[in-house]
């Protein structure tokens, strides 16, 4: 299907990365779904409901708010796009502080940031062959074998591509998940009532927080889902997503209806925590899902749930790859290498950038075993380090690129160090929005003791990108 | 950028008191409703509610003439 999605439209820059802006509110919707759902949905959930319990709820916490707080940034956002032509989210910090040093290093965050989160889908997939196997093919191969078809498709078709084959896996996910969510508690319990009854009664404190660990309790809920609510819009696939709207307006309609979606999520919870009284000795959280299925149902049945999961990972990752690789061409690459390349030069470096970012998460997800939420949760440590230069770059003139500089230094320096020490949760706070406070505070200091040069966002200066195909790229005033 | 309007975000905030701030208010697996423990049912109703609370807040939005663009289609 996204190979199709080729034929229609001239594939320049434009249109690899941002689909030539001209995407309605249900083809928005289906990519921010189709971004937002990715494996850790499937697998990541069930398994922290299976392995931690009530810990597990601030996924359904943070999901309504991540897009309230996009509906007050999207749509600025998204006007700043058109007004220069913005491509990837190292764009928006080039045109607002005019300093591609902060703009290269944004998108040195990003890419970084991207590999774990490419990791959970490539681990995700591996788990899903080996289970619906029956352990007949092995991880290794069988993440080589999907993450080739990965990188050949993004390298074809881009975004409209991605877009169109977001329909398939979103309708797939969403009769697996529901068919699944109601099933698999009526085969043990007669349904989720008893199933729930029956939980309450044997393990009462699985249920609420803290769950099954020590530190998860209501003070890391709330910074865990404050952190991850400002911090999922600054992933670049997320953020450059915003680009693809027709306007403003289907960015905001879209923040309205999204929540809405998030139905599905409990339904995963249910079935982990089904799993806690069935199969009580699993090793593995993340395996709770599948294992249950195919214990529960034949075994085409398995395939079609495992056909869903796999198909979710490859479409997260695709979007993934496609929003690492051109931001490594356009903003760290040609700015600071080959300052004189086209656009259709740095199209083709994104292409083979798509490759390299491949076979890097490939390596990665091979030679390491964390779950699939701690991975996740390290890279959005990192990256909501960018929302005070996003949030202030919009609404503050005071806010200045050496204040953002230092602020996401240092934010990245505590979240960094406090993860990679094994402090996270730190004094059962989450360690990344102790950082984010502190980014907050040195982006305000710094901001204040050195001088405003850019002060906003200036319609006089040209759009970034060169316009190719002429169509809604440049300043429209 | 042009900021939103105060009405639009305190509308934005009741879904982050609800479900974020209030957690040890609401975290409690009694009573049930609708078979499920009473913190599942509360994240669970405001999946629905959020949309209402911004649903509000985009015709506050609209009214006041954010994001008017050449695309802007709505009626009002």
């Amino acid at each position: 299907m996204g190979f199709v999605a080729r034929f229609h439209h001239k594939m320049d820059l434009e249109q690899w990365t941002v689909g030539g802006r001209g995407f309605g509110l249900v083809l928005v919707w289906l990519l921010m779904a189709g971004e937002i759902y990715t494996t850790f949905t499937f697998l990541g959930a069930s398994g922290w409901a299976y392995s931690r319990g009530g810990p597990v709820l601030y996924i359904l916490g943070y999901l309504p708010l991540m897009y309230v707080v996009s509906f007050y940034i999207l749509p600025p956002i998204w006007e700043v796009g058109r007004m220069h032509g913005l491509q990837t989210q190292a764009d928006f910090f080039q045109v607002r502080y005019r300093s591609s040093f902060l703009a290269a290093f944004v998108a040195l965050v990003g890419v970084v940031c991207l590999i774990p989160y490419l990791q959970v889908q490539i681990t995700g997939l591996g788990l899903i062959v080996e289970v619906a196997s029956f352990g007949g093919i092995d991880r290794t191969p069988a993440m080589i074998i999907a993450f080739a078809l990965v990188g050949a498709f993004v390298f074809v078709s881009g975004v409209r591509g991605v877009a169109w084959a977001s329909i398939v896996k979103d309708l797939l996910l969403l009769l697996a998940a529901v068919f699944v969510g109601f099933a698999v508690p009526r085969v043990y319990f007669g349904g989720i009532g008893p199933m729930f009854a029956a939980l309450a009664r044997a393990k009462p404190a699985h249920l609420v927080m803290p769950g099954a660990t020590k530190d998860l309790g209501h003070g890391w809920y709330i910074t865990s889902v404050l952190l991850t609510s400002f911090g999922c819009y600054m992933w670049p696939q997320f953020f450059a997503a915003s680009f693809t709207a027709r306007s403003g307006r289907v960015l905001r309609r879209n923040a309205v209806i999204m929540p809405l979606y998030g139905i599905t999520m409990p339904l995963m919870f249910i079935v982990g925590l089904c799993a806690v009284l069935v199969l009580p000795d699993l090793g593995n959280g993340d395996l709770s899902l599948l294992t249950i299925v195919r214990k529960s149902f034949p075994a085409w049945f398995l395939g079609l749930v495992g056909g869903a999961g796999a198909l979710t990972a490859m479409v997260a990752a695709a979007i993934q790859l496609l929003a690492g690789a051109t931001l490594y061409a356009k903003n760290l690459w040609r700015p600071i290498v080959a300052p004189g390349m086209t656009d259709q030069q740095v199209a083709r470096l994104a292409k083979i950038m798509v490759l390299i970012l491949t076979s890097g998460a490939l390596f990665f997800a091979i030679h390491s075993s964390i779950s699939l939420v701690s991975l996740l949760l390290v890279g959005y440590a990192g990256v909501a380090q960018l929302f005070p230069g996003v949030v202030l770059g919009l609404f503050s003139r005071r806010v200045t690129a050496e204040g953002v500089f230092v602020g996401l230094v240092t934010g990245l320096s505590i979240a960094m160090f406090l993860m990679l020490t094994g402090q996270d949760p730190y004094r059962g706070l989450n360690a990344g929005f102790i950082a984010l406070c502190f980014n907050f505070g040195a982006t305000g200091v710094v901001s204040l003791l050195t001088p405003v040069r850019v002060a906003g966002f200036d319609k006089a200066v040209p759009s970034i990108a060169a316009p190719q195909s002429g169509k809604g790229v440049g300043p429209t005033v | 950028m042009k900021r939103p309007s105060l009405g639009a975000v305190l509308l934005g905030l009741i879904p982050f008191a609800a479900t974020c701030f209030s957690v040890g208010l609401w975290d409690r697996v009694y009573p049930m409703v609708f078979g499920l423990p009473f913190n599942f049912f509360w994240l669970i109703a405001w999946l629905l509610l959020t949309p209402l609370c911004m649903w509000g807040a985009y015709r506050l939005e609209v009214s006041r003439g954010a994001d008017d663009d050449r695309a802007g289609s709505g009626a009002r």
